[in-house]
């Protein structure tokens, strides 16, 4: 599904993920871990196409196409999705005409004619039960006013109404209450299939007891520094980073 | 995104085509270049007017020779050669129409082509049309069933033929002839223009529109519109422009006075979408406006909607006279300038009468390397009581080369008097253009849905036929520009 190898990305000049290499087969869970800094969310910056990072080395290849080649929405439109770590306020522009908008690029992209009227507003409420969202925050300007904990929501009712082939979620779990993280991994449960990939960033392993990952990786100063299985989000809980630093003589 | 890649983009906007930037090849009969009382004289001949008409513009010409073109507006305009500009020019038309089928074939085919076949069966089921070719008005569609319920639409030109006693009496009384420089300059030389008259009691059962277009070189566009709203009558009414791409610049120099008496409401909306000019700034329509009404009448209401995307230089500032006790008036406007256009709008609201209301709504929209400016004045009058203002101006910038300035008037003169002023500045984001692309929209896309969400609450004031009209045409004069 998703290949990486020997990512390098800059910003300004300064290297930031310095040779990232990542296996991705379809209905496989990733947890990306690390410290604060460390590169979690440039790299999944760089896999939906922010070009305010400059790629100086390597591939990423998505469902054997050239993932580098494509623009941000040809990516989105080919099924990768980010949950930002901060969701963006659009004033003005509402939630729903933001969705339909999003839905039926994402059909048109599939050679599909736009939904209905009707079909939308079905697929909305369905989608909004899914993930238990209020319709009050769907009824307002994308992300406008919204709480932390609420933009996160709002990322995964998105997710689910674009069902996503890959899905990159940055700390969707942080600001999150306990009510609103179960419901959100339920709701990251639900929509998996034997198809579809999940990359998890997080700093907990609370959310790894909701979504189970097949693979933990840490991430450190621009590289990948380990990987196994999700025993290793337990053991970092318990004993934190300094022995990840110290292995690798920081 | 990268820096280069954002002046990349800004780059394409200014490489978005006018759209109606044609020329029609049809004869003209103009009176050749200058102006003078002889010119006048010629032009009211032309028209085959009556004597007071002839007076009225004379008068109005030389008070005009001892005026000076104004400084104040926060634009840069370049001298402007009166004795250069051509002050009358009709299409050659033979004889007078009769019906549909006598428009000169290549007339019809340019509106055809703006997308205003002259058919009536054609047209908008809801809305009657004048079209405005330079100086001449063409044609008046529904005039016979206008005319059933009392309605008088027609052109200007015909209204002095046929109905003198009305201009007579109500012509100049709200923009009189002194009022500004090119106010003057309009009564001195105006050519055609729109009149329109609702009698008491009648609701007007269509929308109204008059259709203006600058074809011949060199030429100066000089319309006026009248438009008189008796007691407990009502009229929507919507004005539209386009204007061939031509690289010297030409000037429309407007008038549009309103009289709306008891009870009565008029809604006047404009799309204004004249040549801008090139993205060097070259050619391009100046479009300086004298658009005023009065709400004569208790509880009279008029509403004026704006969507201004053309013109290289837009000085305009429609303003209402609420004289009527009770009367109210809105004001919503959507400004959006791009490449080396200049814009200074605003609206002028003016309480006489007691328990008098109005609202401002403005929102600038600025991309390239353009300007655009807010100016409003909100004035009470010593003896009024109880008036109420509430002024919105927002502006939002598309890229760092552009300008928005805000420069609200206050002069209150009633202790009485509540008025209220909020002004914001937004940018549109890469951050949020980026979170629409993650989300499959293309960036086209995503300045579409943030500038006609922006502009919504403007745009849901215009006649409905109107509103998506306008909200493409938003979308097409930013296209490819990203702050
Ligand atoms: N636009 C930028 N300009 C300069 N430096 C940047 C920029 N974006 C990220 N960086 C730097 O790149 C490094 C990696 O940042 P990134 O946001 O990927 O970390 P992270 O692993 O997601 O951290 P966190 O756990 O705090 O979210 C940091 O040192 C950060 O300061
Ligand atoms: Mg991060």
């Amino acid at each position: 599904m998703l290949s990486i190898k020997n990512l390098h990305v800059s910003i300004d000049g300064k290297e930031i993920l310095k040779g990232i290499n990542l296996e991705i087969k379809p209905g496989e869970v990733h947890a990306i871990m690390g410290p604060n800094g460390a590169g979690k969310s440039t790299l999944a910056s760089v896999l939906a196409g922010r070009d305010l990072y400059e790629v100086t080395e390597g591939e990423i290849i998505f469902q054997g196409k050239n993932l580098l080649d494509m623009a941000p929405e040809d990516r989105a439109k080919e099924g990768i999705f980010l949950g930002f770590q901060y969701p963006i306020e659009i004033p003005g522009v509402s939630t729903v005409n933001f969705m339909k908008t999003a839905v039926n690029e994402h059909r048109k992209h599939k050679g599909l004619d736009p939904l209905t009227a009707s079909d939308f507003l079905r697929l909305m409420r369905d989608k909004k039960a899914l993930v238990e969202i209020d319709s009050k925050l769907t009824n307002r300007s994308v992300n406008e006013g919204f709480s932390g904990g609420e933009k996160k929501k709002n990322e995964i009712f998105q997710m689910a109404m674009l069902e996503p082939k890959l899905a990159v979620l940055d700390e969707t779990d942080s600001g999150l209450d306990i009510d609103a993280l179960r419901i959100v991994a339920n709701g990251v449960n639900k929509l998996k299939t034997a198809e579809n990939s999940t990359i998890v960033i997080t700093h907990y392993q609370r959310l790894l007891d909701y979504i189970i990952p097949d693979v933990v990786h840490v991430l450190f100063d621009g590289r990948i520094v380990k990987t196994a299985g999700k025993e290793l989000a337990l053991e970092l809980e318990e004993k934190g980073y300094d022995w990840i630093k110290e292995e690798n003589g920081k | 995104m990268a820096k280069e890649e954002q002046d990349k983009i800004l780059d394409e906007v200014t490489q978005s085509d006018y759209k109606y930037g044609f020329v029609t090849d049809i004869e003209n009969d103009d009176i050749g270049r200058g102006l003078s009382e002889d010119v006048i004289r010629m032009i009211s001949a032309k028209k085959n007017e009556p004597e007071f008409m002839l007076e009225f513009r004379l008068k109005a010409y030389r008070h005009w020779l001892t005026m000076k073109m104004p400084e104040w507006a926060y634009l840069k305009i370049p001298e402007i050669n009166y004795q250069d500009i051509i002050y009358y020019s009709s299409p050659k038309q033979k004889a007078k129409l009769e019906s549909m089928d006598d428009v000169d074939p290549e007339i019809r085919a340019t509106f055809d082509k703006l997308g205003i076949p002259l058919d009536e069966q054609k047209l908008l089921s809801n809305v009657a049309v004048d079209v405005v070719m330079d100086s001449s008005s063409v044609k008046t569609t529904f005039k016979q069933a206008l005319a059933e319920k009392g309605v008088i639409f027609c052109s200007f030109s015909d209204a002095v033929q046929e109905h003198p006693d009305l201009i007579q009496e109500y012509m100049g009384t709200v923009v009189p002839i002194q009022d500004n420089f090119f106010a003057a300059l309009n009564s001195a030389v105006f050519s055609d223009g729109s009149f329109v008259y609702i009698p008491k009691g009648v609701r007007c059962p269509m929308e109204l529109s008059t259709y203006f277009r600058i074809n011949a070189e060199n030429t100066g566009q000089f319309e006026r519109t009248l438009i008189v709203c008796e007691d407990d009558s009502y009229v929507s009414y919507l004005e539209g422009c386009t204007a061939p791409m031509r690289d010297e610049n030409q000037l429309h120099a407007a008038i549009v006075e309103i009289i709306v008496k008891d009870n009565a409401e008029v809604k006047y909306s404009t799309v204004q979408n004249w040549y801008p000019g090139n993205k060097e700034g070259l050619g391009g329509i100046y479009n300086f406006v004298t658009k005023r009404g009065i709400c004569e009448g208790k509880n009279a209401k008029l509403m004026w909607a704006q969507v201004e995307t053309g013109s290289a230089v837009t000085w305009k500032y429609p303003s209402t006279i609420l004289k009527g006790d009770g009367s109210s008036s809105e004001f919503y406007s959507v400004a959006v300038t791009n490449n080396h256009q200049q814009a200074d709008t605003g609206s002028k609201m003016i309480h006489i009468g007691n328990n008098t209301k109005s609202t401002i709504i403005s929102k600038g929209i600025s991309a390239g390397k353009s300007s655009n400016s807010y100016r409003g004045l909100v004035k009470v009058t010593k003896n009024c009581e109880g008036a109420r203002n509430f002024s919105q101006c927002d502006s939002l910038l598309l890229g760092d080369k552009c300008g928005a300035h805000t420069f609200p008037y206050l002069e209150i003169g009633n202790k009485s008097a509540k008025v209220e002023h909020e002004a914001t500045t937004s940018k549109i984001g890469e951050d949020q253009i980026f979170y629409c692309n993650q989300r499959g929209i293309s960036t086209e896309d995503a300045i579409g849905l943030i500038v006609n969400g922006y502009a919504k609450e403007v745009i849901n004031k215009m006649p409905m036929e109107f509103a998506v009209e306008a909200q493409k045409l938003l979308a097409i004069s930013l296209e490819g520009s990203v702050g």
